[in-house]
């Protein structure tokens, strides 16, 4: 058991590490890295005679090789930790006799991104580097807090029995942003709106994608390698 | 008798996998997300502003 679960995660955990950290490189890092130019100074777009502008473009990937394998290892790493989660979890279902076929394991991978990406993501969006915010505990503490209770919540919603269950379910996924997250009094960023607003929204897409093939191979490795 | 035995063996041998891919996940996961040691906070930095993990 414990050998078909750690193969089934590594697995799934590095092969969609691998092809999330590609589509970052793709699309997250170059915005990461023009988010920098802004955190160092190097660009400013809200004083150049008095109107904001700034110019658009990224600097190239090709400079720092060491840095961008540290975020490939990485990418691997928290991937990893995910499907050793997803298995688990799915392992538990089935001992309630609910099977997980690769195509349902699509739905729980959604579930996931949903639980761990998008949920706190509403309370602490993805951040550019150099973007102040509130100190960083209370929003860890924020953060996995919310990622619990929308676990739970999703999970009461899915397998819970009769309407109770589902409404305390919902109860749970709203309850942490009734509380809200931790944030500051004011407005410090000093990047464009623009790509603030891009690197968000292109951080949960590449979320989504990375989380929706997690949830497909774990399952997939799991009914493979058990039946094996 | 045998039999039942097995099926608790085998059940609690489950259980014990399934607690041990849980901690071993949310092990990876502090790791790579939370904890605040500058060398690990340095090498992990772009993933986990990728990946909205509260940084710094």
């Amino acid at each position: 058991m414990i050998r078909t679960l750690l193969a089934s995660a590594v697995f799934a955990g590095v092969a969609a590490g691998l092809v999330a950290a590609l589509l970052q490189f793709a699309f997250v890092v170059p915005l990461l890295l023009e988010g920098e130019l802004y955190e160092s100074g190097a660009r400013v777009h809200f004083v150049e005679d008095g109107t904001p502008q700034s110019e658009r473009g990224a600097p190239s990937l090709g400079d720092e090789p060491g840095r961008h394998a540290m975020t490939l290892a990485f990418n691997i790493v928290t991937y990893t930790g995910f499907a050793l989660i997803l298995v688990a979890l799915m392992a538990l279902a089935e001992r309630r006799g609910i099977t997980v076929t690769p195509k349902q394991g699509i739905v729980w991978g959604l579930a996931g991104f949903v639980a761990v990406q998008l949920a706190p993501a509403i309370g602490l969006p993805p951040e550019l580097p150099g973007t102040p915010a509130a100190e960083i505990g209370p929003r860890q503490a924020w953060w996995a807090a919310t990622i619990f209770m929308t676990a739970a919540g999703i999970a009461l919603i899915a397998f819970g029995q009769g309407v109770v269950a589902a409404i305390a379910g919902a109860a749970l996924i709203l309850a942490p942003h009734l509380v809200g997250a931790p944030h500051l009094d004011t407005y410090w960023g000093v990047a464009p709106p623009e790509l603030s607003a891009e690197f968000a929204t292109v951080s949960l897409g590449v979320a989504a994608a990375g989380w929706t093939l997690l949830g497909f191979l774990c399952a997939f490795f799991l009914n493979r390698f058990r039946d094996a | 008798m045998t039999t039942a035995i097995r099926g608790i063996t085998r059940a609690d041998s489950q259980l014990l996998g399934i607690a041990f891919a849980l901690f071993a996940g949310l092990g990876l996961l502090f790791v790579s997300g939370l904890a605040q040691a500058t060398v690990l906070h340095d090498a992990a930095h772009d993933q986990r502003h990728a990946m909205a993990f509260p940084c710094h």
